[in-house]
């Protein structure tokens, strides 16, 4: 019987994560056959998965508020490229120039994403081959936008940016930034528009400094809704306060701010911090449960003087939740000790060393991992998984729907046009006339190699799947050149991988939906509505 | 002192493009109390209750004339939602839960409890982070309250029907100030034990002072918990009753009622039926037709007869023509003249002379972009490769011929329209009737089978569809199978009526026997069962 029911489990185990393992065998298979040493293409999948996550991860929000996977990625992908032409031909660098193409391209990013999603909600049920058009229909405004009003409507007068004759931009911008003279008539030569790395190369340092002044900011708004009596002081305030105190006066010390120059750290040193945090953090709470045990011990025989039948239904649930909570606690402990010993092992040690984490576009991912996790916890979030469910019952029970779309779209276009910039300064060029083109589709193909689905995808889908879409993306044209001599074979291989991941999804997709039958769309009373509309319709 | 009325509609009258569904009918009902609302299928209890919640049906279609109080105060309602704030609810047929979300997440679905946080103080109530322990102790409370023993963390998905119902139930008795809860057929899907139980918590939400407004068919349990009974036929209103003044046979005579005599003028009748001449035979006959599941039908269908197959919507009565055409995956035997039909094989009645007119004109019926002459010769060109001719060994159309078949057609059947070329879908109903009769008559059948002659038709049409059906059958002796859900017309041209209720046959009624004797056969009941 537990023997049957093992095999059970593992065959819908299979059977719900085919695309997954799928993958993984074809990622296994292409890295044995391209002989790569594991380090560079662990080096370079690491370095794909800063530039792509963001991208990835936007996907997300639509696919809980039902819109299916958001081929209208593109859109806000353009959003961005058009926000950083403008940050380059200001002549910004590094982080202000970031900030003003995020300045710049957010709102466009807004407003494409509200047509966007006023125009889903015209086309419902068919909002992804909609959205796939659309790309290719946008793309033919942002070309007329590139090629002929900047320079042709808008005088614009820079050489490095635009064609020869002014009207129009060249299909390559640099963020490596551009020679300028300097205006103080000294003759000299200053660069102007520098982006490339702005995010992936910002040292340590000036990202604490950041941090903790936000934390002080924060914990100055929340100063005055206490005095404005909306709330009260807890314990995470004091926690963030003493730890914003910390981290700034450890930064006063030269030796740390000497040390926190550098910008990127090795995924050894990363893994490290990150699983000490985690240990400190289970610590903390099971010292916490145990507080509380023993306060509820002496609690409890007030609560059973009150009503035994309270106690019966409550209590043994909160001692079980509490019981697993500790259990959980000691589990994740126990895998984190693991894990720091699995990396005294000399290949992982060596691969681990080769690995650089740009910090702070990985906390930007983070970012909107944990933004997804809290919108799913908001009214709105919930809104959008009731839409997503059923738009029927989520009409009938006084959610407006249509809003809720158009909200999901935004979100996602926004975060889209955060992605490709984020993307862009990683790469350090803008091919400005193909870079969006096969955003989507890159994007999409790698959330499906997660095992997401056109109704399901989870951060977690997402985050498996970059790596293994990336890895294989790394090796195919090396495996292609050994296995036929021909590396153009592996590229073309893996753009056929990328059509056809999505292919098969949505094929079995629509085989799911076949056979399990949608919930009813009838309105109030069901089957006797349909003889009055039929009546109606007749006569 | 009479206790206030919670609901009180007046004279509502409503028309769907000039005809008229509910005319001058008014429902009172008294708080606390449990109101049945009876009628056939089209008797107009729908449209009530889509006009009480203000469905968007009713107000692009033009309104209604009438007044609607709650608790003594006029209301205008014009969308669901306002139903919902004047606290009404309303427990689905099929159900409106999320297989994916929890319970508490069903009963709460659109009035979560949020707890402010710092961005929505300053961005809005959609920001609000969900709190979900006192939501899980609402549902607690709400499904407490109608005794339900089920998790409120357990998923809706697997739960069998009878929980998902309490569900609902319970998400419409959380609703803030609900003073008016409407329960649409809701046995109609349930076991006897669940159907028992629900009458059960309907007595116990009714005792705590909510009125119920309860729409069923089954007569048994409407004499079982309800305190009164409104009763509508053909858009009017026929009764009020209360329930201890009244009895199941008064009941089921008030909803069929005799309108008109016959339907069809009467011609001669030189037809012998006997029974070893036997067209159509039925045995332990089951269709999965989804809606209207066949379970189980033994007939004999003598040559040369006209038998109608009667019951309510969603009993079964529609499966048993799709089955026998093969739309719908069957079992059991089916002989026809003699010879078993190969039921796993599409088109097989077609091959045994069984012509067949479909309940859906529009969908399965017609070929809407396509003209007259191609909807009447489909059939026959696809089976018996009539009106081909040869070229070599290629067939094709033979057009003089369809031509001067369709033009027979039209004056026969009398079909209104400019020509043979006309495309179907520009014709009224009642010519698109006739012309799903004309295929099935080019197919030279020796059974027709007709589902639904006359719905959503002019009552001159009809009369004329009727009456062909009659001469076809008289003068051709071809065997008709009519399925209909209007009594009437069975009776003005059957010489037996089968009640089809639960996916088999009820009873077998003669078409002058009492409107008692059909109104309880379509509530499910036997007539031994009343007597007793």
């Amino acid at each position: 019987m537990k023997n049957n029911g093992w095999v059970k489990k593992f065959r819908s185990f299979v059977f719900e994560n085919k695309v997954m393992l799928l993958f993984v065998v074809l990622t296994t298979a292409s890295i044995i056959i391209s002989g790569l040493p594991l380090t560079v293409i662990a080096g370079s999948v690491f370095e794909r998965f800063g530039r792509n996550g963001f991208l990835v991860l936007a996907l997300l929000v639509p696919v809980l508020a039902g819109l299916g996977l958001n081929f209208g990625l593109v859109i806000g992908a353009m959003a961005g490229q058009i926000g950083l032409f403008f940050a380059i031909l200001a002549g910004i660098n590094g982080i202000p120039g970031m900030l003003v193409s995020t300045l710049i391209a957010t709102p466009l990013a807004m407003l494409f994403g509200w047509m966007v999603g006023r125009l889903f909600n015209r086309m419902k049920g068919a909002e992804m081959i909609a959205g796939l058009i659309l790309g290719f229909f946008a793309d033919g405004f942002y070309q007329l936008f590139f090629l002929f009003v900047l320079g042709g409507v808008i005088p614009i007068t820079h050489e490095g940016l635009m064609l020869p004759g002014g009207i129009g931009v060249k299909n390559m911008i640099d963020l490596k930034g551009y020679r300028m003279p300097l205006n103080d008539g000294s003759g000299g030569e200053t660069v102007k528009g520098f982006i490339e790395g702005a995010f992936d190369k910002l040292p340590i340092g000036d990202l604490i400094t950041a941090i903790t002044i936000a934390v002080i900011v924060y914990l100055l708004v929340r100063g005055v809704m206490v005095m404005m009596k909306k709330s009260t002081f807890g314990l995470r305030d004091l926690a963030l306060g003493i730890a914003a105190a910390v981290s700034f006066s450890l930064l006063q010390i030269p030796a740390i701010k000497q040390l926190l120059k550098i910008n990127n750290l090795n995924f050894l040193t990363t893994l490290t911090i990150v699983l000490i945090v985690i240990a400190v953090w289970q610590m903390a709470r099971l010292v916490y449960a145990f507080i509380l045990h023993k306060r509820e011990g002496t609690e409890k025989t007030d609560v059973e003087a009150k009503s035994p039948s309270d106690v019966l239904s409550q209590s043994p649930d909160q001692k079980f939740l509490q019981k697993s909570d500790s259990r959980r606690s000691l589990l994740i402990l126990l895998l984190c000790a693991v894990i720091y010993g699995l990396t005294y092992i000399p290949p992982i040690r060596t691969i681990m060393r080769f690995i650089r984490i740009p910090v702070f576009t990985y906390m930007l991912i983070a970012g909107v991992c944990y933004f997804t996790r809290w919108l799913l916890r908001t009214r709105i979030g919930q809104n959008m998984r009731t839409v997503g469910h059923s738009q029927v019952i989520a009409n009938a029970s006084g959610i407006n729907v249509d809003r809720t779309r158009v909200i999901a779209m935004m979100i996602s276009t926004v975060l889209a046009c955060w992605g490709q910039l984020i993307f862009l300064q990683s790469l350090g060029t803008v091919a400005t006339y193909t870079q969006h083109v096969q955003v989507a589709q890159f994007s999409i193909a790698a959330l499906l190699v997660g095992g997401a689905t056109v109704q399901k995808a989870t951060t977690k889908n997402a985050i498996i799947g970059i790596f293994l879409f990336h890895s294989l993306f790394v090796v195919a044209p090396e495996a292609g050149k050994q296995l036929f001599n021909d590396s153009q074979i592996g590229e073309h291989f893996r753009v056929f991988i990328s059509y056809g991941v999505i292919a098969l999804a949505l094929a079995m997709h629509a085989w799911k939906a076949k056979i399990k039958p949608n919930l009813g769309i009838s309105a109030v009373t069901g089957k006797n509505d349909k003889d009055n509309s039929k009546i109606a319709e007749s006569s | 002192m009479e206790q206030p009325l919670i609901l009180s509609m007046e004279n509502i009258s409503k028309e769907y493009f000039g005809n008229r569904v509910l005319n001058q009918v008014s429902l009172q009902v008294r708080p606390g109390e449990i109101h049945a609302l009876m009628g056939e299928n089209g008797a107009g209890k729908s449209t009530l209750m889509n006009i009480l919640f203000g469905m968007p049906v009713i107000h692009s279609t033009g309104g209604f004339d009438g007044t609607i109080k709650i608790a003594g105060e006029e209301v205008k309602i014009s969308n669901p939602n306002e139903a919902m704030h004047l606290g009404i609810g309303m427990v689905h047929q099929e159900f409106m839960l999320i297989p994916d979300f929890t319970v508490t997440e069903n009963i709460k679905v659109g009035r979560e409890t949020g707890q402010p946080t710092l961005l929505s103080e300053s961005l809005g109530k959609s920001l609000e982070i969900m709190d979900w322990e006192s939501m899980s102790a609402d549902a607690r409370r709400a499904l407490d309250l109608i005794g339900m023993n089920i998790d409120d963390y357990a998923r809706i998905a697997g739960m069998p029907i009878g929980y998902k119902q309490f569900v609902e139930i319970a998400r419409e008795i959380d609703k803030k100030g609900i003073r008016l809860l409407v329960f649409d057929e809701p046995t109609a899907v349930l076991t006897e034990s669940e159907a028992a139980n629900l009458l059960d918590i309907m007595r116990r939400i009714a005792n705590r002072g909510i009125a119920i407004i309860f729409i069923t068919h089954r007569l048994d349990e409407v004499m079982q918990v309800s305190d009164q009974v409104t009763i509508l036929r053909d858009g009017e209103l026929v009764a009020i009753k209360e329930i201890k003044d009244t009895s199941v046979v008064e009941i089921a005579e008030l909803m069929i009622g005799r309108k008109v005599d016959k339907l069809v003028d009467q011609c001669e009748d030189t037809r012998t039926l006997s029974d070893d001449a036997i067209a159509l035979e039925l045995k332990d006959y089951e269709v999965d037709m989804p809606g209207e599941a066949v379970r189980g039908i033994d007939i004999k269908i003598r040559e040369g007869e006209i038998i109608g197959f009667g019951g309510l919507a969603g009993q079964g009565k529609i499966g048993i023509g799709n089955g026998i055409m093969g739309l719908y995956e069957s079992r059991g035997e089916v002989k026809v003249f003699g010879q078993t039909l190969d039921l796993e094989k599409l088109g097989e009645a077609l091959r045994h002379d069984i012509a067949f007119v479909s309940e859906d004109r529009r969908g399965a019926g017609l070929l809407l972009g396509e003209s007259i002459e191609r909807n009447v010769i489909f059939s026959a060109l696809q089976i018996h490769n009539r009106f081909t001719s040869r070229i070599g060994f290629i067939r094709v159309l033979n057009r003089s011929e369809s031509k001067a078949h369709t033009q027979e057609m039209i004056e026969l059947l009398d079909i209104r329209c400019t020509g043979s070329q006309q495309k179907t879908g520009s014709l009224s109903g009642g010519n698109q009737q006739k012309v799903c009769l004309a295929r099935a008559l080019t197919m030279n059948p020796r059974i027709l089978i007709v589902a639904e002659p006359t719905r959503g038709i002019d009552i001159g049409a009809k009369k004329l569809v009727l009456e062909h059906l009659l001469r076809l059958n008289r003068e051709q002796n071809i065997t008709i199978v009519i399925i209909s859900s209007e009594l009437v017309e069975l009776r003005s041209l059957c010489d037996r009526i089968a009640i089809i209720t639960e996916g088999k046959i009820n009873t077998i009624l003669k078409p002058d026997d009492s409107d008692a004797d059909f109104g309880l056969a379509m509530s499910g009941l036997k007539k031994e069962m009343v007597t007793k």
